[in-house]
């Protein structure tokens, strides 16, 4: 009787513990799918300026026709990215056109100083920033999720209930250099 | 990455380093740790640290108002309704530092709310290290004064304030305001604002009833004497009690406030920095601010541990390590610079 009363108990804790470690293993994982979901919002909000600035330059820089097509083809080719890898590539793309168009307007003083495009600069200067700080932060969710399942206990519970690793956002070599864009 | 800690101030230190940064204390190679799994520990141990130091704030509110409100009563003749009394200040106070005391802070600095079409940069840096840290996006405060600061009140992430000079932001580029608003953040998501706001609150309750007790005691008695001419011995020593208590508990409150705020101003900048990843961008602001001399005349001496660098200019320089809500400034930048 007492024997069955211990097995019990040892039964129940352990259940338990499951019940914990799963839960855990549940809300990481979601943590990260928010994570990924804020960097999706504020690469939509980045579509959505770009628009808004070309129309604005567009008449000021007749000659740059060139820089200006480049951007709005990035941005079709962003959009339509499928996959952490393939998405993480057209965008780094994107950034770079957007900083030659940037570096374009600093050649022409009545486009620097007008209102909207001062505007619209610091709201994409902001929303680069956002999106790597969103990447970041997706990426430390990421590191705590697979550590999660790597460890023990929590990795043979994450093995059967299929939990599995997930991927880095991983930034080209060539690109890691200057991300940020200081129109000041 | 792997980091040497102090094993007297806990700071982490650069593997290359033979000294502590912080505190001078030589290291060997026995403090080595992995970097990446302290963080964590190191963060939750900071929030559960500041969750305990709040109750025990709050207990000491209690314990200090009870023992007033006994000597009250004493020296009124009203008895027990001393001691009740009290107990109901101290509820009452502590409801409303807790549930208003972000308000009150915004409103005592001088602070005003506002929106993203009258501060673009600024809403969008504290947008943008928001997303970084994780957070829901605090409110947005500018104090119009020529005076270098900033500061985070709130009782937690969800319902938090940053609010920031008028000379500070003109001040700063881009780059050194996110450093500036990552420190703020950090404090928010520390729950440094939590504790900070309740100690502003509560130190500014015990020094104003402290004050009182003394001044009555000094100028109150005289007419009350001689109805209570028989009972000598025992009114002096709640005399002699009353007295110590008015001088001790605001310096002892002002001691704890002191010591906490500064180790919390380096474990922010340090987290600051893990926001960010861009040590210069703060140790540069931080640079600004120390060469700046404009007193913030809106800050008191109940809130000047919640600013990112202490509101007094004049008080920074003379003090010694003990009477500082804050680290010497040059200190801060030197680690950051040697992140």
């Amino acid at each position: 009787m007492v024997i069955l009363i211990i097995v019990g108990i040892i039964l129940l804790v352990i259940i338990l513990a499951i019940i914990g470690i799963y839960n855990n293993l549940v809300s990481e994982r979601n943590r990260v799918k928010n994570a990924w979901s804020q960097i999706d919002v504020q690469l939509k909000r980045r579509y959505d300026l770009i628009p808004n600035l070309v129309e604005v330059v567009k008449d000021y820089m007749s000659y740059e026709q060139e820089t200006l097509t480049k951007v709005i083809e990035a941005r079709n080719f962003a959009m339509n990215a499928k996959g952490v890898k393939a998405q993480a590539e057209a965008e780094n793309m994107l950034s770079g056109a957007l900083k030659s168009l940037f570096a374009v307007v600093e050649n022409y003083p009545q486009l620097k100083a007008n209102e909207n495009v001062m505007r619209l600069q610091e709201e994409l200067t902001s929303t680069e920033n956002r999106i790597s700080y969103a990447r970041q932060f997706y990426n430390d969710c990421v590191m705590q999720f697979n550590t999660m399942v790597e460890t023990f206990p929590a990795n043979i519970i994450a093995a059967i209930f299929n939990f599995k690793q997930m991927e880095f956002f991983v930034i080209p070599e060539t690109e890691k250099a200057n991300v940020k864009v200081d129109l000041r | 990455m792997a980091a040497k800690v102090c094993p007297r101030c806990g700071f982490y230190n650069n593997v290359l380093r033979k000294r502590c940064s912080l505190c001078d204390t030589p290291l060997d190679g026995s403090q080595m740790t992995d970097i990446f799994y302290n963080k964590k520990e190191n963060f939750y141990r900071i929030q559960s640290s500041n969750k305990r130091n709040s109750i025990l704030l709050i207990i000491f509110l209690f314990i200090f108002l009870l023992i007033l409100g006994f000597i009250f009563g004493y020296i009124f003749d009203i008895g027990y309704a001393g001691p009740i009394f009290a107990f109901i200040i101290s509820i009452i106070t502590t409801l409303i530092s807790y549930n208003m005391g972000k308000s009150i802070v915004l409103k005592i600095s001088g602070a005003k709310k506002v929106t993203k079409n009258e501060e673009p940069q600024f809403v969008n840096v504290v947008e943008e290290i928001a997303l970084a840290a994780g957070l829901p996006t605090p409110e947005t405060y500018i104090i119009e004064s020529d005076a270098l600061n900033a500061f985070a009140t709130g009782k937690n992430p969800n319902d938090s304030a940053i609010a920031i000079t008028r000379g500070l932001l003109n001040k700063l580029n881009r780059e050194e305001l996110s450093g500036v608003v990552a420190h703020e953040m950090s404090h928010i998501s520390n729950l440094d604002i939590k504790f900070s706001m309740l100690v502003g609150v509560i130190v500014g309750t015990i020094v104003m009833l402290s004050d009182w007790l003394l001044r009555y005691l000094f100028w109150g008695r005289r007419g009350r004497r001689d109805r209570r001419e028989g009972g000598g011995g025992v009114e002096l020593i709640v005399i002699v009690i009353a007295i110590l208590l008015a001088i001790i508990a605001p310096i002892l409150s002002k001691l704890i406030q002191m010591s906490i705020s500064r180790k919390r101003e380096l474990l922010a900048d340090a987290k600051a920095v893990e926001f960010t990843r861009n040590p210069e961008g703060l140790a540069s602001a931080l640079e600004k601010i120390a060469q700046s001399s404009v007193k913030l005349e809106t800050a008191s001496r109940a809130t000047a541990h919640m600013f990112i660098a202490n509101p007094f200019k004049d008080f920074s320089k003379k003090s010694s390590a003990l009477f500082s809500t804050h680290p010497p400034i040059e200190s801060r930048i030197r680690i950051l610079r040697s992140m």
